[in-house]
């Protein structure tokens, strides 16, 4: 097996589809006698449901039911389990009390014979309601409780912040950002008799059919979750949000399919968000800059209905040598809908606080920025004390400053200007942990020659389809085209969540475990009785470029099949993590340089370059990795410049739509350099993938944020950074 | 979305007469605006009347230097006319650096005049506060999140924005829209036809009921003169002005012969910045003077609870787009579009 040939710029094999419209969407689909959902919701933050009127709505054209708390089956919660896989987004049933908890939450569903009938009679239900007041925001929240498990403590930070030499202590805020997801939340739900299929905009078929299992008191081989394609989730479609059940419920009571495609507002209430969070970060150095304590406390919004933490300061344990570290996290409850993971979720927001800090830190002590990070290089994670399997940070400073030209970069502020503009440089480092779970693939030779696989996890847009591809032609040595792939449905093999950057660490071994033993099983067949190499032995016989050599002779797949009589030969294998995480630690870093410019005289800010160099491990297809990298990058521009979710002084949503919320645009984008180290860790996986969805985002808000403090000598400390904080008269 | 009867018309006089037919009938142009709001349940017309098969589709340019547009002529169209370019480069900007290209495809003339505001008050008819949508029921914006709210010309019933870029450029050049209705045709200066809000800031324009926009009438350009139309805004591209300034800057040997200067993204109708522009005229241009009338401008300016920035921000939008065109003038001939729209690179708003 030759690894190197993996590491290939292969276009998306499922791109062809995707322009051509050929990719079905969960909301595409369509079934006969299929009924559409429209939801009814709050239009309050707090306060509680009084009555419903649905006489105007069920006398409204085409309107066939109406699905609302009184109606509405009795379910089950589910038990909400990372580990039994039945996680949720929200626990809350819906319409489970007449609570109002946040804008948006579902009141009920009107079920019609088309899209455009059931809104408008959505519109007709009439809600009367008493209001309670509402917590608006964190700034409003109060301190909110600690999240036990969560709070870390090295050594005695707090001894060791009072004897520094020097101390930086500084709060930072960041916004509700939203996932703005493109392809808006969908369920198709359909039974026939007490099996369930759903189609479904999800980042986890098997996750999503656990939890509609625990909900509807099923086994979970009785429900299958579909997603062959999925327009984006960045962690908003990872676990179940309520929209799902209601349309589950609303076809068994109509005996009919039923389709809701979750309006675009509604998206911004019902399906996460990131929380906006607030954070404090103290720092205690010596004069070198060599860090003597780390104290990072971070608190982020949750619902009334459900303890979200976000867990900003996880990381910050293992980022640096410092031996006294201590990291807490709160979460203070807020009248708004649920959060969720959001894209480097937690990180994203931590190294923020982190980074800007460090950069305070730099500028207190007059020492490169850069530098200051060197010195505190570790070659160990402070936070389980192991070694690093594969860390090469120091090597991503020099590679992505170099190529940035940090050289040219005069640390005063407001001392480069170019025109009009004044020019800063910014930097900060970037990491995201490395994770891999259990995963199960098939592997089957079929007779026409083509090697199918098949593994229940699914492609978010991210490449999967591709990837799994690529490593079992590479296997089998059988030409990309003519490896079928299979994801997105729950009743293949169990793979695992999209998410968390683990997708290709957890799929690829369990695919190569399934091709190899696909291989493995053909050989045996085809030397056993009525095989083309009957009782040649084992050793004789070798699988290259996708056939059975024999000495001279050799069959492809579809001859030794046809010999055997056989319609496919297939292999399932299992594979899981081992025990490598006792022997060390795994984790991504890298290094983004950003200059911004700064025109004073008009405030316009603008990204004019990016640049980023990431050791994520190797690259199994170095285009689908950038582009997942960029996309980082320019989601990372959203949160340090664009992106705010807004909310009314009672709680409700402002500008929940894509007018109003607003994310970057191509005008907005810089020129983006990439560049990946490619070293393999081996330790982690055979291929040596880390997975690169997340880490590109993280580090760009700080590195704006430091670069801004650069040109201006404003240092600000809230995102996005809007201009009214930086104008100048 | 509501049921509403649909009419394709292909005559001005038929489109005018079906449109008397409904107590609420709305023409439908590209649509941008009108099928938006219809699908928000804001507008709910009884019937909608497409003109788009109108004949209204033409750039003339008149004997007496005045150039006609017809309500039809699509913002693409018309920004990229030679005829526009050439002698009103301004309006070319402006409209370029609006919406999207997509957008611009679709919209037109007449629709550009007549788009509403983006209020998100206004947008949502579930805030039961807005006098605009509903006469007599509230501002929500006085007390809610009004950042990107009016500084001039609003009132205590309403401080919504005019969002057009298009209108701010057509508010420097002047020239008038000629209308058709049930009364037969007449003229409505281009200066007269957006009203302020006053206590009815459900009537936003001059038209009469039943009243079709045939045509823009642009008055003839100013020789040699410099222009600029500057737009600030939150993103790069795709999105509307906080704040925008257009500017026509005409010299007289080493002095400022005649200037224009209008605004957007501040105010509740495209807005002229006459005592600006006066105390301009006859001085020889420089910084000081240019920020003088930038004061001016804003002097009777109302912030609200989040938009206090957007006085200082219009200020230097006034600033530099009066030392751009001054730059545009002196550079002589009147150059293709110049246009600063807040982009990283022009690209991103070109076709
Ligand atoms: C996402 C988005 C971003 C945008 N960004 C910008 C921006 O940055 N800058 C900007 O200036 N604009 C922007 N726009 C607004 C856009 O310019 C307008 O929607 C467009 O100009 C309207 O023209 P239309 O032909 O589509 O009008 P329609 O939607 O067809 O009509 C708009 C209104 O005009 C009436 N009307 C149409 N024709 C006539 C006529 N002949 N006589 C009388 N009444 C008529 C209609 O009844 C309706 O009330 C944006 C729009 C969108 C949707
Ligand atoms: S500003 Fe005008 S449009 Fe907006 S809510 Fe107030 S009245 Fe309505």
């Amino acid at each position: 097996m030759t690894v190197e040939a993996l590491n290939q710029r292969t276009a998306r094999i499922d791109g062809e589809l995707k322009v051509s419209g050929g990719a079905d969407y969960a909301g595409d689909h369509q079934l006969p006698g299929m009924l559409h959902g429209y939801p009814v919701v709050s239009p309050v933050a707090s306060g509680r449901l009084e009555r419903l009127d649905f006489d105007a709505a069920m006398g409204a054209p085409g309107v066939v039911e109406i699905i609302h708390g009184g109606n509405f089956p009795r379910l089950n919660r589910s038990p909400d389990s990372m580990a039994e896989e039945n996680k949720v987004g929200e626990v809350r049933l819906p319409f489970e009390d007449d609570q109002i908890h946040y804008h948006g939450q579902y009141l009920a569903l009107v079920v019609a014979d088309s899209f455009e009938h059931a809104r408008a009679a959505a519109r007709l239900v009439s809600i009367e309601f008493s209001c309670a007041p509402a917590v608006a925001g964190l700034s409003s929240a109060g301190e909110g409780r600690e999240v036990d498990d969560e709070a870390v403590t090295l050594g005695e930070p707090a001894r060791a912040l009072a004897a520094a030499e020097v101390r930086i202590d500084a709060e930072y805020r960041i916004a509700t950002e939203a996932h703005a997801v493109m392809e808006t939340h969908a369920t198709l739900a359909s039974w026939q008799d007490d099996r369930l299929t759903v189609y479904e905009s999800t980042q986890g078929v098997v996750f999503h059919r656990n939890a509609l299992a625990q909900v509807f008191a099923m086994a979970p081989e009785q429900v299958e979750v579909i997603a062959h394609y999925i327009g984006s989730g960045f962690g908003s479609k990872l676990f179940m949000w309520p929209h799902s059940v209601i349309t589950c419920a609303a076809a068994r009571l109509l005996g009919r399919p039923v389709r809701t495609v979750l309006p675009r507002q509604w998206n911004f209430a019902n399906t996460g968000h990131r929380p906006a969070s607030l954070q404090r970060v103290r720092l205690g150095a010596d004069r070198d800059g060599k860090l003597q304590a780390i104290l990072h406390d971070a608190l982020n919004e949750t619902s009334p209905v459900e303890a979200y933490s976000d867990s900003c300061a996880s990381a910050t344990p293992s980022m640096y040598a410092c031996d006294h570290v201590a990291v807490t996290q709160r979460i203070a409850e807020v009248n708004h809908g649920t959060p969720t993971s959001m894209r480097a979720p937690g990180e994203a927001s931590g190294n923020f606080a982190l980074e800007t800090a460090l950069d305070e830190l730099a500028v207190e002590l007059g020492v490169c920025p850069v530098e200051l990070r060197r010195r505190n290089f570790t070659v160990r994670d402070p936070a389980s004390g192991l070694p690093w399997s594969s860390n090469h940070l120091l090597e991503c400073f020099d590679d992505a400053a170099g190529r940035f030209g940090w050289e040219r970069r005069d640390p005063t502020p407001r001392s480069m200007r170019d025109g009009h503009e004044l020019i800063g440089y910014g930097m900060a480092t970037q990491s995201w942990s490395a994770m891999r779970k259990h995963c199960t693939a098939r592997a089957s030779f079929l007779a026409d020659g083509r090697l199918s696989i098949a593994t229940g996890t699914q492609d978010i847009g991210t490449g999967t389809y591709t990837i799994v591809a690529q490593t079992a032609s590479q296997l089998s040595g059988v030409p990309l085209d003519r490896v079928e792939v299979k994801l997105g449905d729950s009743q293949l093999p169990a793979g695992p969540l999209s998410g968390g950057s683990m997708a290709t660490a957890s799929t690829l071994p369990a695919v190569a475990g399934a091709v190899r033993e696909a291989i493995a099983t053909l050989q045996r067949l085809s030397i056993g009785e009525g095989g083309r190499f009957e009782d040649a032995a084992p050793s004789a016989l070798e699988f290259r470029d996708g056939r059975l050599w024999h000495g001279d002779e050799s069959a492809s797949v579809a001859e030794l099949l046809q010999t055997l009589e056989r319609g496919s030969v297939d292999a399932v294998v299992s594979t899981a993590p081992g025990d490598e995480q006792k022997r060390a630690s795994f984790r991504s870093f890298g290094a983004v340089f950003v200059e911004v410019r700064w025109d004073p005289g008009i405030s316009r800010l603008r990204v004019a370059r990016v640049v980023s160099t990431i050791d994520g491990g190797r690259m199994i297809n170095p285009l689908t990795a950038h582009n997942q990298l960029e996309g980082g990058v320019v989601m990372g521009l959203g949160m340090a410049l664009f992106e705010r979710l807004e909310y009314e002084r009672d709680g409700r949503l402002h500008n929940h739509n894509f007018a109003d919320y607003i994310v970057p645009v191509h005008a907005d984008m810089p020129e983006i350099e990439l560049v990946t180290l490619d070293y393999p860790d081996l330790a982690f996986n055979e291929f040596g993938a880390r997975g690169v969805g997340e880490i590109g985002l993280t580090g760009v808000g700080a590195a704006v944020s430091n670069a801004v403090f650069h040109a201006t000598g404003k240092r600000i400390r809230e995102l996005p950074i809007r201009l009214e904080a930086l104008l100048e008269e | 979305m509501r049921n509403f009867s649909y009419q394709a018309v292909e005559r001005v006089d038929s489109a005018v007469a079906r449109h008397t037919e409904f107590a609420t009938s709305a023409f439908l142009a590209g649509g941008t605006t009108l099928i938006d709001l219809i699908k928000l349940d804001v507008m709910r017309p009884e019937q909608v009347v497409d003109v788009n098969r109108l004949p209204l589709k033409r750039i003339d340019l008149l004997d007496d230097g005045r150039i006609r547009i017809g309500a039809l002529v699509s913002n693409t169209e018309l920004a990229h006319h030679p005829l526009i370019r050439a002698r009103h480069p301004l309006l070319s900007a402006a409209l370029l650096s609006g919406a999207s290209t997509q957008l611009r495809n679709m919209a037109t003339t007449a629709g550009n005049l007549m788009q509403r505001t983006r209020c998100a008050y206004f947008r949502d008819p579930t805030v039961p506060e807005c006098n605009k949508r509903e006469p007599g029921s509230g501002c929500a914006a006085l007390t809610g999140i009004n950042r990107l709210h009016a500084v001039l010309g609003t009132s205590e019933h309403c401080v919504a924005t005019h969002p057009s870029d298009m209108c701010v450029a057509l508010a420097a050049i002047e020239g008038a829209v000629e209308v058709e209705g049930p009364a037969g045709k007449r003229e409505v200066a281009l200066l007269d036809f957006h009203l302020l809000p006053g206590d009815t800031p459900e009537r936003e324009h001059a038209l009469e009921a039943d009243e079709l926009i045939t045509s823009v009438v642009l008055a003839p350009h100013l020789d040699s003169a410099g222009a600029h139309y500057l737009k600030l805004r939150d993103r790069a591209s795709y999105e509307f002005a906080l704040a925008s300034c257009g500017v026509i800057l005409a010299l007289d040997g080493q002095r400022i012969g005649q200037v224009r200067i209008a605004l957007g993204g501040v105010a509740t109708k495209p807005w002229r910045a006459f005592e600006a522009e006066a105390s301009l005229v006859g001085v020889v241009p420089g910084r000081e003077s240019f920020e003088q009338a930038a004061r001016l401008a804003l002097a009777h300016a109302r912030a609200l609870e989040h938009n206090a920035f957007k006085l200082p921000l219009a200020r230097q939008a006034i600033v530099r787009a009066l030392e751009t065109a001054l730059d545009d003038a002196q550079g002589g001939m009147s150059p293709p579009a110049r246009s600063d729209t807040g982009a990283g690179s022009p690209a991103g708003d070109s076709p």
